[in-house]
């Protein structure tokens, strides 16, 4: 595996199926009585945020103290960030403390590839959202949740039918779970008005569908993303109401889906916009599961980039 | 000064000696042996390449490139002449700051600087900056252009395009639709569904460039599209031209080049506006080369400091350093590629930009009585591009490390030698 998380890309199956299967040790361990494991101890890891995000952020950190890691949050609004310091900069002085790993949420597509091609650092770079390109962690958070609810995908998702809904074109989530589940053997479609589906879609190896009512009938996984209000304004769509009637999971769709189909969202949902309330709670709702899920998941990842050690032989020792 | 350069091969494949005495070709013969010699050891010797779009960023961005350093650069490149674009600090939108660059490049002394002026007031895009103030300024300005920014609104375009012809102006169009580029970051298509940058669509182009070819025709005017970059965009050009519309285009190095797939790594030296497109459209666009369509290669030069490319790509600035290195990368895409000859080369990187430009000194035929304005190149070997060793300011060339075609050894300006064995003479023609 690389010594970085940028995109999904870095993956290969075997990688990916790695990570999860790390998770789920993790997770046993989890449910013990000892929480935390001593692999990280003396390592520093710096949660560098660009943009808010509370909740992306906390799991790192929860994932990297529950493996001992020194944790650093550097976040860009009250620091020297916000007076104008350049990303080179920030980089050199994380640099200059000791960062082992640095965790990077940025709201320009392609930063946490900078931070690691550039030179400026000799850290791992773990990539926690960049701009509208990737989420690699999530992806892989969403995976780790659909192996936990379909046993009979452990090791490949051949024959597994995932639909993916909502703002696709400014989605990281999206891309990265693209990439992701057509690389475990997932069937894909991508479900949005034309106006919010990239232009150059053709060369995702998806099926692209503009009727919700069609896909929701056959998929296993309903993966509803945030729509933003803002799209609103740039005329993405015509209104609220009109994107919520044509591409929201409301009841009468949520009871369409098949017996076993599961609903997910990376939160946070936008309640009435792109999913109602009823589908939110719904028990076919593995929400708070993804966000569990995304500790462990995060777990893995850092104990691959930085711990080395194959987990097995460290537990027992 | 007067030189005699020994065994100069011209483009018919002859080899001839050939003596410049006070800025002019005064014979041309053999065993001629009158000055300085140098010895032309049988290297192409063509007409002094002139660009029709360089950044020069004096006055007001001078850590970048200076008049004095670009035109070092555009020496080192062969060039003869060049064309300072008017999106500097102040704007080239009056008489005061053409002439301002005009004498910053003669006292320079390396090659001809002709300013281009702003069509617009300060860019904006609102009202008409004193066209023909420029006009009949020191600086004698015939392009104008916003380069950087398209003139949008169709009536004050068709106002610019009326307006110069009573100078025999030109407008120069950065064809891009402002509302369909808004936050464009790279050519929309593929790759940059997968990075996730805002898309750039050809369309925005090919929207501009239609729209004023048709402009162009219903008042009778010179138009010019800078930096072509779609074949959409090479379609229309051939359709105007078959219309008789006069109409020019430019298009450049990097374009026939290279290719989106290169902002694959997000580095932003392959940043550029108009970006980088697709391999269709560089065959396209070398098709339309070759044939004519387009008629000239403009290497809008667009010199950053480290700091503004030393980032993440979406804070980068646009833009690509290319004097020095126009003429091996033409030869790499057009002919090396059998799509042109050194000739059809000579033509679209001299002759055809002086013509339209005007530039009466320059890309001339090598004939007694012709200005000076001459380069010398080897068209045999190979060099590897280094950054550090430009004479540009800047140093963001998308070509670094790479290996190129065809080296320039000398260049003669006014008749002095300002570029010898690849090193630039101290001082300029001064």
């Amino acid at each position: 595996m690389n010594r970085h998380l940028l995109s999904i890309n870095d993956l290969s199956p075997q990688d990916a199926l790695g990570i999860l299967n790390t998770a789920s040790e993790l997770s046993k361990i989890s449910d013990g009585p000892m929480k935390k494991l001593p692999t990280l101890r003396g390592r520093t890891v710096v949660n560098l945020f660009f943009e808010d995000s509370t909740r992306t952020r906390i799991s790192f950190e929860s994932a990297a103290k529950r493996l001992s890691a020194d944790v650093i949050n550097f976040s860009a609004k009250g620091s020297s960030v916000s007076k104008g310091e350049s990303l080179k900069d920030t980089a050199q002085t994380l640099q200059a403390m000791g960062a082992d790993a640095v965790v990077i949420r940025h709201g320009a597509s392609g930063a946490a590839q900078r931070l690691a091609d550039s030179g400026w650092i000799s850290a791992s770079v773990i990539n926690a959202g960049d701009g509208t390109h990737e989420h690699p962690t999530q992806a892989l958070l969403d995976a780790y949740t659909i192996r936990s609810k379909f046993p009979q995908y452990q090791d490949s998702f051949a024959g597994l039918k995932v639909g993916i809904v909502g703002d696709i074109l400014h989605s990281r989530v999206a891309r990265s779970n693209v990439l992701l589940l057509t690389k475990l053997g997932a069937k894909v479609s991508l479900v949005a008005p034309p106006t919010l589906i990239p232009v150059g879609v053709t060369d995702w190896n998806v099926e692209v569908s503009y009727d919700l009512d069609e896909v929701v009938k056959k998929v296993d996984v309903l993966m509803m993303l945030r729509v933003q209000s803002e799209r609103m304004k740039d005329s993405f769509f015509p209104s609220e109401r009109e994107y919520s009637r044509g591409y929201g999971l409301d009841l009468a769709r949520l009871n369409a889906l098949q017996e076993h189909a599961i609903v997910m969202h990376p939160g946070p949902m936008n309640r009435g916009l792109e999913i109602s309330a009823e589908s939110a709670d719904s028990h076919r709702s593995v929400v708070l599961a993804q966000v569990a899920n995304g500790v462990l998941v995060r777990m893995a990842v850092l104990y691959q980039l930085l711990g080395g050690a194959a987990l097995t032989g460290e537990v027992s020792a | 000064m007067q030189y005699t350069i020994k065994n100069a091969r011209l483009l018919d494949g002859s080899v001839v000696d050939v003596v410049i005495n006070d800025g002019t070709i005064s014979e041309i013969g053999s065993s001629l042996k009158v000055g300085e010699i140098i010895d032309g050891k049988k290297n192409l010797l063509i007409p002094g390449l002139v660009d029709l779009h360089t950044h020069l960023r004096e006055p007001g961005r001078e850590d970048s490139e200076t008049v004095a350093t670009g035109s070092m650069a555009a020496a080192k490149g062969g060039f003869t002449a060049i064309s300072a674009m008017a999106n500097t600090f102040p704007v080239a939108d009056t008489a005061g700051v053409v002439e301002q660059v005009f004498r910053l490049g003669q006292e320079a002394g390396y090659c001809d600087v002709f300013p281009i002026g702003a069509v617009t007031q300060g860019l904006k895009g609102e009202a008409l900056a004193e066209l023909g103030a420029m006009a009949n300024s020191k600086a004698r300005v015939r392009i104008f252009s916003d380069d950087g920014k398209c003139v949008s609104d169709p009536l004050l375009m068709r106002r610019a395009l009326e307006y110069v012809k009573t100078f025999n102006g030109i407008i120069a169009q950065h064809a891009q639709d402002p509302a369909l580029t808004v936050g464009s970051q790279m050519n929309e298509g593929v790759v940059s569904s997968k990075l996730g940058l805002n898309g750039w669509p050809a369309v925005a182009e090919e929207a501009i460039i239609a729209r004023d070819i048709l402009l162009a025709e219903h008042v009778g005017s010179r138009l010019h599209i800078c930096h072509l970059t779609t074949a959409g965009g090479v379609d229309l050009l051939r359709f105007a031209k078959s219309r008789g519309i006069n109409v020019t285009a430019e298009v450049t190095p990097h374009h026939l080049l290279l290719t989106d797939e290169l902002v694959s790594n997000y580095d932003p030296v392959f940043k550029v506006n108009p970006p980088l497109r697709t391999e269709k459209d560089v065959m396209a666009l070398r098709a339309g080369l070759a044939d004519g369509t387009i008629d000239i290669v403009g290497t809008d030069h667009a010199p950053h400091p480290t700091e503004d490319k030393d980032c993440e790509w979406q804070s980068a600035a646009f833009g690509m350093v290319g004097l020095e290195t126009a003429l091996s990368v033409v030869v790499k895409s057009m002919i090396e590629t059998k799509l042109m000859s050194w000739s059809d080369l000579v033509d679209r990187m001299s002759i055809a930009p002086a013509r339209i430009a005007g530039y009466t000194n320059h890309g001339r035929d090598i004939v007694v009585g012709s200005p000076a304005n001459l380069t010398i190149i080897d068209t045999s070997s190979n060099w590897i591009v280094d950054r550090n060793r430009l004479a540009s300011k800047s140093k963001n060339t998308p070509f670094q490390a790479m290996s190129l075609p065809a080296s320039v050894l000398h260049t003669f300006f006014n008749g002095n030698l300002v570029l010898k064995n690849s090193e630039l003479v101290m001082g300029g023609s001064n």
